[in-house]
C-alpha cells in the first residue's frame, strides 16, 4: 500500500491553534488528490474531572486528560471515518489513508486537484483560554459538595445515601475542512447534582436533581445548594410512602424543566435527519403538514447563553441556527448536519454533533424546548378530573418504530381538578405521531433543564424545556 | 487492503511504562502505584440497502494510573495520552488527586495480583479488513430483506471486529496482559404491512473473528423475529402467567446485579446488606453463577482491573444467597478473598462478567409441566425488556419495562402491540414457577426460559 508523504510537521501532542494550519492543509490536499469529495479532520484536546462526595466525605476525585483526532473522508454519499489517539504527523497520515481506503480509494501524490486551502483560522476559542483556571478549585468543590450532603443530612429524614457530585468536561476543539473550514473553539461544561436514597423499613425512595451550564467557568457559586438540598428531601420524603400507580390510560400533566424530555424523545430524535436516512421517522416527507396540536411549537436552539446544549460551532464547524421544528402545529424543519444534507437535502443547521473525535458528527438536539402558552400550570391541572401530575421525570428513549417510553420520578394523582396522592413506578408510553395532537395546552412558564442525550454518535449535553404541558390521555405503565 | 494486526500492539512495551512511571514516582515520592492499560484497533461498517452507510475505523489507548502517597492516600488519572510527556502528566495528576484520597477505605493492591491466571482457550483471530466486512453485512442484510415482503428496511445493523491488548502493572512487579479478538454482528429489520403499525425486531452474534460470525443464523432469527410480530393486537391491562425467553431474563437479573455487588452493600445502594448472605432469596431450584471464564463467553478476560484472575463464583445456590462479588477493598471488608470483578479506581467499581442462570437438580420445580412449547394456559411470552436504563429503579426493586412479547392462548402466539410490565425483582425471584430443562445461550449468558406467576402487563385495549 502506498504510504503518504507528508513532511513531518506535527508534534506528539501539537497546540490546537493556526500554525497546524500547514501540515493539515497537506492532509487535506492528499485526501482529495486520492479523489476524496470532502474530507474534515477534526483534532481534540480534552481535560475532565468528576468528585464525588458521599455521606460526610469526599470518596473520589478522578481527574482525566486525553488527544485523538477524527478523520472522515465523503466519496459521493458515502463516507469512511477513522479515530485515532496518535496525533502525530505519521499518525495522521496513516488515519488518512485508511480512510481513503475504506472507500475504495488509493492515495495520489502527483495528481493536483484545486483545493483552495484553509481559510484563515476562525478561533471562537480566543476568549476562552483561562476558561480552566478561572473554573473552581477542587478545594472549593469539595467544600460545596459537602455542604449539599451537610444539608441533606440537616433537612432529611430517613435518608440512607447522601451523595453530591460534580463533573467539569473542557473540550478544545480544531476543526479543517476541504471547504475551507479551519475553526477552533473551547467548550466548558460542568454540572452538579444531589442524589439521595430514603429509606424505612419496606418503603425506599430515590431522588436526584441535576444541575447544569456551558461556558461559565464560575457557574458553580451560582448552584443553590441550600434550595437543592431542600427540593430533594422534600421529594424523597413525599415519595417515600407513596404507593405504585395503577396503570391506565389518562390524561397527564407534565411539569416544565425536565418535563421537556417527552418532545425530546417522543418527537425531538424523529425530527434528526438521521432517522430519514434510516427510514424510521413517521415525519420524513411531512414538511408544512399538521403534526402536532395547534398549540405546539417546538424550537431546537444552539445557542442558549449558558444552556448546557449551548455551542459556538457545532463540530463540523458550522455557528448554530435557531431551528423552528414545528410552528403551530405544523412541521417545519429537521435537524441537520453535512451528512444530513447530502443524504436528504435538508440544510444543515449546525447540528453536527459527537462526544468526542471517536464518533463522527450526527445530527443531534441542542437546546430543544417547546414554546410557553397561555394558561397559568393551575389551569392545566384544574382542567382534568382523573389523571396524573408528572412532576419530575426519570430518562427514557425512542426505539426504532417510533414508539417512546419514559418514566415518571416523582408523580401525583390528579382528582377532580386537585393534585393529590403521591405515586410512583409509573412509565408513559406512545407513539410520537399519535401523542404530539393530544398536547392540548401548553402553559406560561417555559423553563429548561440540563441532560445528558445518548445516541449514534455518542453522549452529548443537551438542554430540554418546555412549559407545563397538558397530554389528553397516554398510556401509564405501572402496577 | 489494510488489515488490523495483533503484532501492531505489541508496541506497547511494558517494560518502557514500568520504567517511566517508576522515574516519575521516585521523584513526587510516590509509595506505590498501580496500572491499567489497553490498546485496541477496530473497523466497523453499517449499510443500507447493499450500500456502505458508513466505515469506521479507530485507534484507542488508554491508561489509567494509580498511586499511593506518602501519607497512604489513593489518587487516580486517566489518559488516551501513552507518550512519554503524557504518562507523567498521569502520574502527577493522580499524586494532585491523592490529596483527596478518602482516609476511610484506603485500597491496596489486589492479594492475588501475582496469583497463577486461569487459561482462556479464546484463540487470536486476525482482522479480516473491512471490504470483508462490508461484503458479508451486504450480503446478510439482502438475505434479510428477502426472508419476508413485509421488511422493507434492515435501519440497525453493523458488523465489526476487533483486536484489543490489555494491561496491568503494580510496583511490587505484578505483570498481567491479555490480548484478545472479537467480532459482531447485529441485524435489526423493520417490517410493515398496508395499513398497519412498522414492527421491529433483530438478532446479535458474537465470534472471536469475522469468519467465527453465524450470519445465517443472525439473518434467521432476525426475520423470524420480525415477522412473529407482524400480526399483532393491543392486550388487555392486567396480571399475566409470564415466560422470560432466556435472553429477557438474563436483561432482569443483569439490571439488578447490584443484590450481588459488594460495592453497592457497602454503599447502602443495594437490596442486599451484609446480613443476607446466607439467606433465602429466590426459589430454592434456581441458581445463579457469575462465570466470567465460561467457554461460551467471547469476551472471556482471565484478570479483572486490579490484577485478581477471573472466576467461576456461585451467586444463588438452591435459591440462598451465597457470595457477593468483589474487589480488593470489599473483600477485604467482607473479610473475603476478591473475586476477579474490579474495576481500578480511587473508589474501585465492581461489577458482573456473564450470568449463568441454572435449574438445581435437588429442588424440583413448582410447575414443571410449564413448557413455551406446548404450554395451553394463556401467558405472556416476553422476548426483550427495554429501556431498562430508565425503567428499573435498581435500589427499590421495582421495574416498569416497556417489552417485545407475544400473548399465548392455546398455543397460539399473537405479538402484543405496546406493552409494559411491572414487578419487583424479589417478587419474581421468590414466584418463579418453573425453569425449563434447556438452558440457551446467546450473547449476554446462558439461561433457560423462566415462567413466573402474576406480574402485572399494561397495554392498551
Amino acid at each position: 500500500m502506498a504510504k503518504l508523504n507528508v513532511k513531518e510537521k506535527l508534534i506528539t501532542a501539537p497546540k490546537l491553534n493556526s500554525q497546524l494550519k500547514s501540515p493539515l492543509e497537506d492532509l487535506i490536499q492528499l485526501g482529495v488528490n486520492s479523489g476524496a469529495d470532502f474530507v474534515e479532520i477534526f483534532l481534540e484536546s480534552t481535560d475532565h474531572i468528576g468528585i464525588l462526595a458521599e455521606l460526610d466525605q469526599i470518596t473520589n476525585v478522578s481527574p482525566s486528560f486525553g488527544l485523538g483526532a477524527g478523520i472522515r473522508v465523503f466519496r459521493g454519499k458515502q463516507d469512511g471515518f477513522v479515530s485515532t489517539n496518535d496525533l502525530s504527523l505519521t499518525g495522521l497520515s496513516t488515519a488518512l489513508e485508511k480512510a481513503l481506503d475504506m472507500l475504495g480509494l488509493i492515495v495520489n501524490k502527483t495528481s493536483k486537484i484545486n483545493f483552495n486551502g484553509l481559510l484563515d483560522l476562525k478561533d471562537y476559542g480566543l476568549n476562552k483560554n483561562n476558561w480552566l483556571v478561572e473554573c473552581p478549585k477542587i478545594d472549593q468543590i469539595c467544600d460545596k459538595l459537602l455542604l449539599g450532603t451537610d444539608l441533606l443530612n440537616k433537612k432529611g429524614k430517613h435518608l440512607h445515601v447522601r451523595r453530591g457530585s460534580y463533573s467539569r468536561a473542557l473540550q478544545e476543539v480544531l476543526i479543517a475542512s476541504s471547504d475551507g473550514t479551519f475553526t477552533r473553539d473551547i467548550r466548558l461544561h460542568q454540572s452538579t447534582g444531589l442524589n439521595v436514597l430514603s429509606s424505612d423499613g419496606e418503603h425506599r425512595s430515590s431522588i436526584g436533581r441535576r444541575y447544569g451550564s456551558s461556558s461559565y467557568p464560575k457557574d458553580l457559586d451560582n448552584w443553590n445548594t441550600e434550595s437543592a438540598a431542600n427540593e430533594v428531601c422534600e421529594s424523597a420524603a413525599t415519595m417515600l410512602y407513596a404507593n405504585y400507580v395503577e396503570a391506565g390510560q389518562l390524561p397527564v400533566v407534565l411539569a416544565n424543566k425536565f418535563g421537556g424530555v417527552i418532545f425530546h424523545e417522543a418527537c425531538g430524535h424523529l425530527l434528526e435527519t438521521t432517522q430519514i436516512e434510516r427510514g424510521t421517522t413517521p415525519f420524513s416527507n411531512k414538511i408544512d403538514e399538521q403534526i402536532a396540536n395547534e398549540v405546539v411549537t417546538a424550537i431546537d436552539e444552539g445557542y442558549t447563553e449558558h444552556a448546557f446544549g449551548s455551542l459556538s460551532i457545532d463540530d463540523e464547524g458550522m455557528e448554530p441556527q435557531k431551528t423552528v421544528l414545528i410552528r403551530n402545529g405544523i412541521l417545519k424543519s429537521f435537524i441537520s448536519d453535512r451528512a444530513g444534507e447530502l443524504r436528504t437535502g435538508h440544510k444543515r443547521t449546525g447540528s453536527g454533533r459527537r462526544q468526542s473525535y471517536g464518533y463522527a458528527a450526527a445530527s443531534r438536539m441542542r437546546n430543544t424546548y417547546i414554546a410557553p402558552g397561555k394558561y397559568a400550570p393551575e389551569e392545566l391541572i384544574a382542567s382534568i378530573e382523573d389523571g396524573l401530575y408528572c412532576k419530575s421525570m426519570g430518562g427514557g428513549s425512542v426505539g426504532p418504530t417510533g414508539q417512546f417510553n419514559f418514566s415518571v420520578e416523582e408523580g401525583y394523582l390528579i382528582k377532580n381538578g386537585k393534585l393529590t396522592n403521591p405515586v410512583k413506578g409509573a412509565t408513559l408510553i406512545g407513539e410520537a405521531k399519535e401523542i404530539m395532537p393530544r398536547i392540548s395546552m401548553c402553559a406560561n412558564d417555559l423553563d429548561l433543564a440540563a441532560g445528558y442525550c445518548g445516541s449514534i454518535s455518542g453522549n452529548i449535553n443537551v438542554t430540554v424545556g418546555q412549559p407545563h404541558i397538558k397530554v389528553d390521555s397516554i398510556t401509564i405503565g405501572g402496577r | 487492503m489494510s488489515k488490523l494486526n495483533a503484532r501492531d500492539l505489541q508496541n506497547m512495551n511494558e517494560k518502557d511504562i514500568r520504567d517511566k512511571i517508576n522515574e516519575v514516582a521516585r521523584s513526587e515520592n510516590i509509595r506505590q502505584w498501580d496500572l491499567g492499560a489497553s490498546v485496541s484497533q477496530d473497523s466497523s461498517v453499517q449499510v443500507d440497502h447493499g450500500e456502505a452507510k458508513q466505515m469506521k475505523s479507530a485507534q484507542r489507548s488508554s491508561i489509567t494510573i494509580r498511586v499511593w502517597n506518602k501519607n497512604g492516600l489513593v489518587g487516580i488519572t486517566s489518559t488516551s495520552d501513552m507518550s512519554e510527556s503524557g504518562l507523567e502528566k498521569g502520574v502527577i495528576g493522580a499524586h494532585e488527586a491523592s490529596k483527596y484520597g478518602n482516609p476511610n477505605e484506603v485500597p491496596d493492591f489486589s492479594p492475588l495480583a501475582k496469583a497463577p491466571l486461569p487459561e482462556l482457550n479464546r484463540p487470536i483471530k486476525e482482522t479480516t479488513g473491512i471490504q470483508n466486512l462490508f461484503n458479508k453485512l451486504k450480503t446478510a442484510e439482502q438475505d434479510l430483506l428477502n426472508q419476508h415482503n413485509a421488511i422493507n428496511t434492515v435501519p440497525y445493523n453493523g458488523i465489526s471486529e476487533a483486536i484489543a491488548k490489555r494491561l496491568y502493572l503494580n510496583s511490587e512487579g505484578a505483570h498481567r496482559e491479555l490480548i484478545r479478538s472479537q467480532a459482531s454482528l447485529y441485524l435489526y429489520a423493520r417490517a410493515e404491512e398496508a395499513g398497519r403499525k412498522p414492527r421491529s425486531s433483530g438478532a446479535v452474534r458474537l465470534g472471536l473473528g469475522a469468519e467465527d460470525l453465524d450470519i445465517n443464523s443472525c439473518v434467521k432469527e432476525a426475520a423470524s423475529r420480525t415477522i412473529s410480530h407482524l400480526n399483532y393486537k393491543p392486550i388487555q391491562t392486567k396480571s399475566y402467567l409470564i415466560c422470560f425467553m432466556p435472553e429477557a431474563f438474563l436483561e432482569l437479573i443483569g439490571a439488578f446485579s447490584n443484590m450481588f455487588n459488594a460495592r453497592s452493600v457497602l454503599d447502602g445502594v443495594s437490596l442486599s446488606n451484609k446480613d443476607s448472605l446466607g439467606k433465602n432469596i429466590a426459589v430454592p431450584f434456581l441458581s445463579l453463577n457469575d462465570n466470567g471464564l465460561h467457554p461460551e463467553h467471547i469476551g472471556a478476560s482471565s484478570f479483572d482491573g486490579e490484577g485478581t484472575p477471573t472466576r467461576d463464583l456461585c451467586l444463588i445456590k438452591d435459591g440462598t444467597l451465597e457470595s457477593f462479588l468483589h474487589s480488593e477493598a470489599t473483600a477485604r471488608e467482607f473479610g473475603v478473598k476478591p473475586t476477579g470483578h474490579a474495576g481500578l479506581g480511587a473508589k474501585v467499581s465492581v461489577g458482573p462478567d456473564w450470568f449463568v442462570v441454572s435449574k438445581t437438580n435437588e429442588h424440583s420445580s413448582k410447575n414443571n409441566e410449564l413448557h413455551h412449547i406446548d404450554c395451553k394456559h394463556e401467558y405472556v411470552l416476553i422476548e426483550s425488556l427495554n429501556a431498562i436504563h430508565s425503567g428499573v429503579k435498581q435500589s427499590q426493586g421495582s421495574f416498569s419495562l416497556p417489552f417485545d412479547g407475544w400473548l399465548v392462548q392455546s398455543g397460539e402466539k399473537i405479538s402484543i402491540e405496546a406493552a409494559t410490565i411491572a414487578g419487583d425483582i424479589r417478587y419474581v425471584l421468590n414466584n418463579i414457577l418453573n425453569l425449563e430443562d434447556q438452558p440457551e445461550v446467546n450473547h449476554i449468558g446462558i439461561s433457560p426460559y423462566v415462567w413466573v406467576d402474576n406480574l402485572s402487563i399494561t397495554g392498551e385495549a
